[in-house]
């Protein structure tokens, strides 16, 4: 017994006096050995294995004292088996060992003398394989017996192997090798689980551990087992199989139990475990509870799964033994077994069995749902679920569907997978919404039915919205950004060709999004108006009505749903936003000849504008959004379309500072002045507006030359001469050549004043436009005439 | 031979999930010199996304765009062209070739690279190239129905450049391409 503090260096000392003893004897042995002394060699020999006597060594030092006596029996047996060297026949040799005054040296010689024994085919095998087995029991000392029938093991190995054909030969024989592996297995069994160490909990430790080192001792029989020719199947599931199991789980040793089912599994063909599936499992729930099942059910699930993808020929048998369903069985009688397994084993389970049904039976969704519903029953009833290591699995088993078939419409289809996203915290949610998200975009899956939406939605709902506990606010922003972000993605994604199912679709999501709060509505009501626009496009050139629909899709229908959609905008605050979605939901209306709508629409922005968009360079870009839209609308009547130009251009001139006024004003002239043939053609406004943008820019001119002390930039004169141009060519008569002309002085004159700043930019531009005409002059023709008369 | 890519208007995740996959394969780091972008990725990822394909990136305010301090318009030089960008939602009326020929000459560039209106064009007047590159997702506009994604990517060699214009009509990735010389102005 190991007692404390200084024993380890005890036992450095008790090893090398070990091994020291076995080389003093073994050197007087080799020298019998060469005079061919047998007395004198049996002598020694027998005082070398002496030592393995020694009960003071723990497993680890044992070992290596049993190798140096294993190397020089070695050489002993060599001696043995040439019986001229030493006269002796083996018969009598067996007789004469058995002398050797302690059981120990006894047994390892006549285990020596045994393999030679048999080799000699003298007797049979069998009896001197039995005889040896039995012997053995002599050493119940656990170290000692284990690494004794370790011995007789490795000795008599070969001849085992091939009993079947060179020995005796028969199917007896082969019951007989089995016979004995199986006994022998047995006992080394039995006494490698009496190794257990007393002592304090540290040296405990240490000891469980190197016995644990030696389990390769007693694997070595089943390795023996699986080698030896004859056992088939048949012998297999009615001996070996039942013998080695009623072994294991009597030893009661969660060491020994883990080690050996792994063993079984590794070593024997997968095709016999196949076949005797209910056997194997029905051992698992009597193991004890600490064994750590899962791992090696697990193993043994990709053993299977690796054999019906190697060898697609299989897969009848996978289903003729029902495997799946017996995996199933047994996974669920070892959970209710082993009550006190966490939460994380039970799922790990199931994911172990769900990965084998995908790789084994991938076209079984029955068997999918009903690994997820098994794992929501165990779900049910606690509260949701905090440990992580838990969660990631669940992640993996919920993720394992959407990899395998690349279909998130078949994910939706499994009627447990949204109750096991139930079960999941909302943390927990986002990551698994995300990657469902990510499974979409990346097969770029399209969803095309509205029930199919609502459930996705459901099951993402912890990025569309506040799951109970967490706000928004403590998210990190780049996150929160890349999850809404997503989740935009995703609403393009869905489609369907047929517009009432395309609105229908719309709707779920609006009404999904619609929870969002403030924060996330900016993110996911664009594309959701953006969809919707695009569905009235395609329903434009539709005529007639639509009937039998609750809400039949027609332009009208759908702006009055974007008409609501983007006035929750204004709850964030997005004025601006929602500014220019109402100038796109505008011209759409316009578009489908739809012109009290489409003005309402534009009122709808202009109040936006005046009332909410404060920031001067914000009101810069709208006012041009706002003008630009309305140039190009054409469906209003010539009242409402002065009530808004009025309105535009009044914004313009209003505009805080004065450059940007001036360029608002005469962005505004082209609002009177549309390019086709039925467009609005009034000379007479597009002139005021540029006149007026010229006082603009003359008061700008005289504000800078105020406070700066030199006139500010020439540019704006030079940039409403090409105004001038612009629609001197189109046509309008109230631009004359005398007007351009004497634009041109005016800047001329500008540029050349002292208290003008020179600014390249402004030279530049004003030579590119002199050239322009320069080069309009030479075109020749209508326009060359008429620019014929701009004298520069 | 400097490779310049021009794209624009993606809209990105307001209008569109994600450039066609096509074109993404395409796009590939390390070939390309210079990347013009009109403007409206929208988000920040596309930024970031564009930047690998070549760091050298160029790029306007869309008025959709995350990032509000882009600049409204942008002229760099690239060889011996003198180039202009601007997104042209400031344009009006919008892609209007002579409201567009009058940016471009007070930008004094030899080609400007605008875009708005979704709609690839490439039109030569007197004082240069207007080019724009359409939406390289294919977003709704409500000024073009029926957009293909499309992009394009200049080979500019001493005075001449080749616009070669990529669009994805029907699944398909057609190209067509355009010769410019540059004369040699004062």
């Amino acid at each position: 017994m190991i007692t404390g503090g200084g024993a380890f260096e005890d036992e450095e000392k008790w090893l090398a006096e070990g091994i020291a003893a076995i080389q003093h004897n073994a050197f007087y042995m080799h020298r019998a050995l060469d005079s061919n002394n047998l007395r004198e060699a049996l002598k020694f020999s027998a005082l070398f294995l002496s030592e393995l006597r020694t009960s003071r060594l723990s497993p680890h030092k044992y070992y290596q004292l049993y190798m140096r006596a294993f190397d020089e029996l070695r050489k002993l047996e060599v001696f043995f088996k040439e019986e001229d060297r030493h006269g002796c026949s083996v018969v009598d040799l067996y007789e004469l060992v058995q002398h050797a005054g302690n059981i120990l040296p006894r047994l390892y010689l006549l285990c020596t003398v045994g393999s030679v024994y048999i080799k000699s085919k003298d007797v049979s095998a069998k009896d001197v394989l039995k005889d040896l087995v039995e012997m053995c029991r002599g050493i119940q000392h656990p170290i000692r017996g284990l690494f004794l029938r370790s011995y007789l093991s490795q000795v008599s190995k070969d001849k085992l192997a091939e009993i079947g054909c060179q020995y005796e030969g028969g199917e007896d024989s082969v019951m007989d090798a089995v016979e004995f592996v199986l006994q022998n297995f047995a006992e080394m069994n039995k006494l490698w689980v009496r190794m257990h160490h007393q002592g304090p909990p540290r040296i405990k430790e240490k000891m469980e551990k190197e016995r644990s080192e030696l389990c390769d001792l007693v694997g070595k029989n089943l390795h023996l087992l699986s080698q030896i020719e004859g056992v088939d199947l048949e012998m297999y599931r009615d001996t070996v199989l039942p013998r080695v199991l009623e072994q294991v789980v009597n030893c009661k040793d969660e060491l020994a139990q883990y080690y050996l089912m792994d063993c079984i599994i590794q070593v024997f063909p997968d095709e016999y475990h196949l076949q005797t599936l209910e056997t194997l499992l029905g051992a698992f729930p009597q193991l004890q509870a600490t064994v750590d099942i899962k791992t090696v059910l697990s193993r043994l699930m990709e053993r299977l799964s690796n054999y019906a993808s190697s060898s697609p020929e299989v897969l009848p048998d996978f289903l003729q033994v029902e495997a799946f369903n017996k995996l199933s069985g047994a996974i669920g009688k070892v959970i209710e077994a082993q009550i006190d397994m966490p939460i994380v084993g039970v799922i790990t389970l199931y994911v172990c069995l769900l990965t084998f049904s995908l790789r084994v039976h991938p076209e079984r969704l029955d068997y999918v749902d009903h690994v997820l519903g098994a794992c929501v029953q165990k779900l049910s009833g606690k509260p949701k679920l905090e440990d992580s290591r838990a969660t990631k699995q669940v992640v993996t088993l919920l993720s394992a569907p959407l990899e395998k078939y690349n279909d998130i419409a078949t994910a939706l289809t499994l009627s447990n997978y949204p109750r096991v996203m139930d079960h999941l915290d909302s943390s927990t949610n986002k990551v698994m919404a995300m990657v469902i998200i990510q499974s979409i975009m990346k097969n770029n899956t399209c969803v095309s039915t509205s029930d199919k939406v609502d459930v996705l939605f459901e099951l993402i709902r912890g990025l569309i919205k506040d799951l109970d506990g967490t706000p928004v606010d403590e998210l990190d922003e780049e996150d929160f950004k890349e999850e809404q972000n997503s989740v935009a993605r995703l609403i393009h994604m869905l489609y369907n060709e047929d517009p009432e199912e395309m609105l229908k679709i719309i709707v779920t999501v609006k009404n999904h999004i619609m929870t969002g709060g403030p924060k996330r509505l900016p993110y996911t009501v664009p594309p959701l108006v953006f969809t919707a626009l695009k569905l009235v496009r395609k329903l434009q050139y539709q005529d007639g009505d639509v009937t039998g629909e609750e809400v039949p899709a027609t332009p009208k229908n759908i702006f009055q749903l974007l008409n609501q959609t983007i006035e929750t905008l204004l709850s964030v605050p997005s004025p601006e936003l929602a500014l220019r979605l109402y100038l796109h939901c505008a011209e759409a209306a316009s578009d489908c000849e739809l012109e009290p709508l489409a003005y309402e629409l534009f009122t709808q922005a202009f109040v936006l504008y005046e009332e909410e968009v404060a920031d001067s360079k914000a009101q810069v870009t709208a006012i041009h959004l706002i003008i630009g839209t309305l140039q190009r609308i054409n469906v209003f009547g010539v009242e409402n379309r002065d009530t808004l130009t009025h309105k535009a251009t009044g914004y313009s001139a209003k505009l805080l500072k004065k450059p940007d006024q001036c360029r608002a004003v005469y962005a505004c002239s082209h609002l009177f002045w549309v390019d086709n043939p039925d467009g609005i053609k009034d000379g007479e406004r597009v002139i005021l507006c540029l006149k007026r943008s010229l006082r603009i820019a003359n008061a700008a001119q005289q504000m800078a030359n105020a406070t700066r002390g030199s006139s500010g930039p020439v540019t704006l004169f030079v940039e409403i001469l090409n105004k001038y141009l612009y629609f001197f060519e189109k046509g309008n008569p109230h631009i004359t050549s005398a007007a351009i002309q004497d634009l041109v002085e005016l800047i001329k004159t500008e540029m050349q004043s002292d208290t003008t700043a020179s600014d390249p930019a402004t030279n530049a531009y004003f030579a590119s436009t002199l050239r322009y005409i320069q080069f309009q002059k030479q075109k020749g023709g209508v326009m060359g005439e008429k620019f014929d008369a701009v004298k520069v | 031979m400097v490779l310049v890519l021009a794209l624009g208007d993606l809209h990105i995740s307001h209008r569109a999930p994600d450039l066609p996959p096509k074109f993404k394969s395409m796009l590939v780091p390390g070939k390309i010199q210079h990347i013009i972008c009109t403007g409206n990725l929208c988000i920040k990822e596309i930024h970031d996304y564009l930047r690998t394909i070549c760091p050298d990136l160029h790029i306007t305010r869309g008025e959709y765009d995350e990032e509000t301090r882009y600049p409204e318009t942008k002229t760099l030089t690239i060889g011996q062209f003198k180039i202009g960008i601007c997104h042209g939602h400031q344009v009006i009326p919008s892609g209007d070739l002579d409201s567009l020929a009058m940016l471009q000459r007070q930008l004094d560039v030899d080609i400007l690279v605008t875009g708005h209106t979704h709609q690839f064009t490439a039109y030569k007047h007197e004082a240069g190239v207007v080019i724009n590159p359409g939406s390289a997702t294919g977003a709704y506009s409500s000024i073009t129905y029926d957009v293909n994604p499309s992009f394009v990517l200049m080979d500019i060699d001493a005075l001449r450049v080749v616009v070669y214009v990529y669009e994805l009509i029907d699944g398909e990735v057609k190209v067509d391409k355009i010769d410019f010389k540059k004369t040699t102005t004062t």
